[in-house]
C-alpha cells in the first residue's frame, strides 16, 4: 500500500500573458521584422512599460512536487488562480508541462468536466460507449460494466433517449457514472460533484471513498467545497500562486487555505474592519475586542470565554444588545452568543463593557465571532448598529482527558459536545 | 521506502523528440476510433429526412453541373466515354479527398471543448474523420457502379479492366494524402489561424488544377507532350484520378512513372504531417 503512485518533480507551467503571438502570421512577421532591424515592435502594447508587457510570463505552476501513494485520496485546495485546475490539466496529460517531469502508475480517468464527448443527437446508451471509450475504455471493458453504470446513474428508462432530451442532472448523474465505473488506478475529480441532487452527490462521494479505501485507487479532489474535501481527503494539499504551501492533514490545510492559521492578539482593533451589512444605523459602533487574562485568543476546552468590548456613542441610546453569531472557520454556524438590553449610552462615551461567554461544551477547533450591536428603533423594529463579519477567530485548545482521549469527529458530531448520557440506574443509587 | 528512482509506467515531460510518435498506443484507443466514426457518421444525418441519400444528392448535383457547364458549353470533357459518369467518377474521388482535408484541418479547432478535458491520441481525430468519409464514399462508390453497369450494358464505350483491382489502393492513398496535407494544416493553424481561411480557397484552386472538371486531354498544356505536362502531372492527385478512370472507364494512357512519384509525394506529405503534428501535439490546447 505504500508505493508511490504519483510523483511530480519541480514542475512548473508558463503560460504568456495576453494575446499568444500576434494572433496572426502577419503580426507575429511584424514583430519578428521590427526586431531584426532593432525597431520597436509595432503590435506591443501602447504605453504598457509596467512589468506587465507583451511576453512577459506567468507561471500558472512554479516549481510543484510532491507525491502520492496508492490508496491515498487527497484533496486540492486554493483559490481562484492558485493553479489547482492547470495541474489538473497537466496530470490529464491535456497539455504538457513547461518544466519538470510528472510520473505516474496506471490508467488515469479523468473528471475535469463530466460528459466529455457527450454528443446530444446519440442516445444514452451511444454516449456510454462514446464517452468510456474517450476515457479509454475498451468496447469489451464497457459491455461488461454497462449494467452497473445505468444502475448507478438511476437511468435504466432513459437509456435508449437521446442526450439532449435529458434534463441537465441526468445528463451528469450519466455522465459521472461512466467516469466512476472506469477501471483505472487513479481518478482525477474537479469539482463534478457540484450538481446532481443532494442524493446523488452523497452517493458519488461514497463511491469515490470506496474507491480509494476499498480498491486501493488513487483519488485526487479539486473542491472549494471543504465538506467534501473532509469527508473524502485524508491527506490535502494547498495550493497558492503556483506554488504549494501546505502538505498534509485535511483539517490544517483548510485553515491554512482559510488564511486563519495565524494567532489573534488579544486586542482586535474593530474600528477599522470592513462593515459588510449595507444597512447599519448611526450611533454606535464597536472599537474594538479584546479577550480577558490571555495574550491570544485562546482558551481551553471547557473554560469560559472572557472578553471585554469596546463602544463608543455618538448619539443618546437606551437598551442596547449585543450579541456574536459563533461559526466554525469554514463558516457553520454553531450557535449565537446573546446579551440582549447590555448598555445604554449617551452621545461621546466610551465605554469598555467586561462580558463572559460560557462556551465550556465548545469542542476543540478553531471557531470565528462575528459581533453585532442592535436595538429598537423607532417604530419598534429590530435594527443593527454595528456588524463585523468573522471580526476574530478564536482557539478551542484540546487538554488531556477531553472525551476519554478519544478523537471527537467534528465533521460528524459536531461542535458541541453535550452533557454526557446520565444512567438513571446510578442516579437512584445516589 | 522504495528507491526514488523507480520506473514508472508513464512519465510526462515538457517536450516531445521530433520520432516521438507514440503509434502503438493508437492500436489501444482503436475503439475509440470506430466510436468516433460511428458518431461522425450518425450524427450529420440524424434529424434529416433523407438520411444517407444526401451522401448521394451532394456529389451528383455537382456532377450534373459540371456535366452540363465543362461538359456540354464548354466542351471539356474527355472524348469517348459519356460525360456524366466522367464527371461523376472525378467529383467522387475529389470530394472524399476535399471532405477529409478540409474536415482535417479543421478538428482541433472543432473539438477543442473535448481535446482541452480530457487525454487520448490526438492523432484518433483526424484519422476517425478520414475514416468516417470513407463510409458516404462507399455509397457514392456504389452509385457510381450502378451508373457505369447501366453504360457497360447499353455500350457506351466504358472498358472497366482488370484494373479495377487497384480500387482500395487508390481510395488508401487519397486517405493518406488528405490525412496528411490536413493534419500539416491543423498543426500549423493551432497558432495561425489564417490558413484556415485559405484552406477553402486553395482545395478550389486544387482541384482546378487537378483533371476533376475537365479531360487532360482536352487541355493542350496539360496533355501528354504539352508544355506543362510533366508539372500537371507531379500535382499527386492527377495520377490517382487518371488510374481510376484509367481502370472503370478505360479512358486514356496510364503513365506509371507519374503515379509512383504520386505515391513518393504522397507518404513524404504523410511523414512530415506526423512530425509537425507531434511537435504541436502536447501544448496546442494552450493555443489552440
Amino acid at each position: 500500500m505504500n508505493q508511490t503512485a504519483i510523483k511530480i518533480e519541480n514542475v512548473s507551467k508558463e503560460y504568456r500573458l495576453g494575446a499568444i503571438g500576434g494572433g496572426t502570421l502577419k503580426g507575429d512577421l511584424q514583430s519578428f521584422w521590427a526586431k531584426i532591424r532593432h525597431k520597436e515592435d509595432p503590435n506591443s502594447i501602447i504605453g504598457d512599460n509596467t512589468g506587465l508587457s507583451k511576453g512577459d510570463r506567468f507561471m500558472a505552476l512554479d516549481g510543484v512536487s510532491f507525491e502520492v501513494k496508492k490508496g491515498e485520496a487527497l484533496g486540492i485546495i486554493g483559490h481562484n488562480g492558485a493553479g489547482k485546475s492547470t495541474l489538473l490539466k497537466l496530470l490529464c496529460r491535456v497539455t504538457a508541462p513547461s518544466g519538470g517531469t510528472i510520473s505516474y502508475d496506471g490508467r488515469i480517468a479523468s473528471m475535469l468536466e463530466v460528459g466529455t464527448g457527450f454528443h446530444p443527437e446519440l442516445t444514452g446508451r451511444e454516449n456510454v460507449y462514446m464517452n468510456g471509450a474517450i476515457l479509454g475504455m475498451t468496447k469489451a471493458e464497457i459491455d461488461k460494466k454497462f449494467d452497473q453504470i445505468v444502475e448507478f446513474a438511476e437511468m435504466e428508462k432513459f437509456i435508449d433517449t437521446p442526450v439532449k432530451r435529458y434534463s441537465s442532472g441526468m445528463y451528469v448523474k450519466l455522465a459521472f457514472s461512466v467516469a466512476a465505473h472506469l477501471d483505472s488506478e487513479i481518478m482525477i475529480m474537479d469539482e463534478v460533484l457540484a450538481v446532481g441532487d443532494m442524493a446523488f452527490q452523497k452517493k458519488c462521494l461514497d463511491r469515490m471513498r470506496d474507491a480509494a479505501q476499498l480498491e486501493g485507487r488513487t483519488v485526487l479532489y479539486v473542491s472549494h467545497n471543504m465538506n467534501t474535501i473532509r469527508q473524502l481527503c485524508n491527506r490535502c494539499i494547498v495550493l497558492s500562486k503556483g506554488k504549494v504551501i501546505f502538505d498534509g492533514n485535511v483539517e490544517e490545510a483548510i485553515e491554512v487555505y482559510m488564511g486563519q492559521g495565524i494567532e489573534t492578539p488579544s486586542n482586535v482593533d474593530l474600528s477599522s474592519l470592513k462593515r459588510t451589512q449595507a444597512t447599519l444605523a448611526p450611533g454606535v459602533k464597536l472599537t474594538g475586542i479584546n479577550v480577558l487574562e490571555n495574550d491570544i485568543w485562546k482558551i481551553r476546552v471547557g473554560e469560559k470565554l472572557k472578553f471585554s468590548i469596546e463602544v463608543e456613542a455618538t448619539e443618546n441610546l437606551t437598551n442596547i444588545g449585543y450579541r456574536s453569531r459563533l461559526t466554525c472557520v469554514d463558516g457553520t454556524s454553531v450557535s449565537v452568543l446573546l446579551a440582549p438590553n447590555l448598555f445604554s449610552c449617551k452621545a461621546g462615551d466610551k465605554l469598555t463593557i467586561p462580558l463572559e461567554a460560557d462556551i465550556s461544551q465548545l469542542v476543540p477547533g478553531r471557531y470565528c465571532l462575528t459581533p453585532v450591536l442592535y436595538g429598537v428603533n423607532q417604530y419598534g423594529g429590530w435594527q443593527f448598529y454595528d456588524h463585523i463579519e468573522k471580526a476574530v477567530t478564536f482557539e478551542v485548545e484540546t487538554k488531556p482527558g477531553f472525551n476519554e482521549n478519544m478523537e471527537w469527529e467534528q465533521r460528524w458530531w459536531g461542535s458541541v459536545k453535550l452533557p454526557e448520557i446520565v444512567d438513571l440506574r446510578t442516579l437512584g443509587e445516589k | 521506502m522504495e528507491s526514488s528512482n523507480k520506473k514508472f509506467q508513464t512519465v510526462i515531460e515538457p517536450k516531445n523528440g521530433w520520432f516521438d510518435l507514440h503509434l502503438k498506443e493508437l492500436l489501444q484507443y482503436k475503439d475509440l476510433i470506430l466510436l468516433f466514426v460511428k458518431r461522425n457518421f450518425v450524427s450529420m444525418y440524424k434529424q434529416t429526412v433523407l438520411g444517407p441519400l444526401w451522401a448521394i444528392i451532394q456529389p451528383l448535383l455537382t456532377t450534373v453541373v459540371f456535366t452540363l457547364v465543362f461538359g456540354n458549353i464548354a466542351g471539356l470533357a474527355a472524348d469517348g466515354v459519356p460525360s456524366f459518369i466522367f464527371y461523376l467518377s472525378g467529383t467522387i474521388l475529389w470530394t472524399y479527398f476535399n471532405q477529409c482535408l478540409t474536415q482535417t484541418a479543421n478538428t482541433f479547432v472543432a473539438n477543442r471543448q473535448t481535446l482541452g478535458k480530457v487525454y487520448f491520441p490526438r492523432l484518433v481525430m483526424p484519422i476517425s474523420t478520414v475514416m468516417s468519409n470513407l463510409i458516404s464514399l462507399v455509397i457514392q462508390f456504389t452509385f457510381m457502379v450502378i451508373f457505369l453497369v447501366y453504360y457497360v450494358i447499353t455500350d457506351q464505350s466504358c472498358h472497366p479492366n482488370l484494373y479495377i483491382l487497384m480500387t482500395p489502393l487508390i481510395v488508401l492513398q487519397l486517405a493518406i494524402l488528405s490525412l496528411g496535407c490536413g493534419v500539416i494544416i491543423s498543426a500549423l493553424t493551432t497558432k495561425y489561424r489564417d490558413l484556415a481561411m485559405l484552406v477553402t480557397f486553395g482545395t478550389q484552386l486544387w482541384m482546378y488544377a487537378s483533371p476533376i472538371a475537365y479531360d487532360m486531354n482536352s487541355m493542350a498544356v496539360f496533355a501528354p507532350g504539352g508544355k506543362y505536362h510533366t508539372l500537371f502531372m507531379i500535382n499527386p492527385i492527377t495520377p490517382i484520378v487518371n488510374l481510376f478512370r484509367y481502370a472503370y472507364l478505360g479512358l486514356g494512357e496510364m503513365e506509371w512513372i507519374f503515379y509512383g512519384i504520386s505515391w513518393i509525394i504522397t507518404l513524404v506529405v504523410l511523414f512530415i504531417g506526423i512530425i509537425l503534428f507531434s511537435k504541436v501535439e502536447k501544448t496546442f490546447m494552450d493555443t489552440v
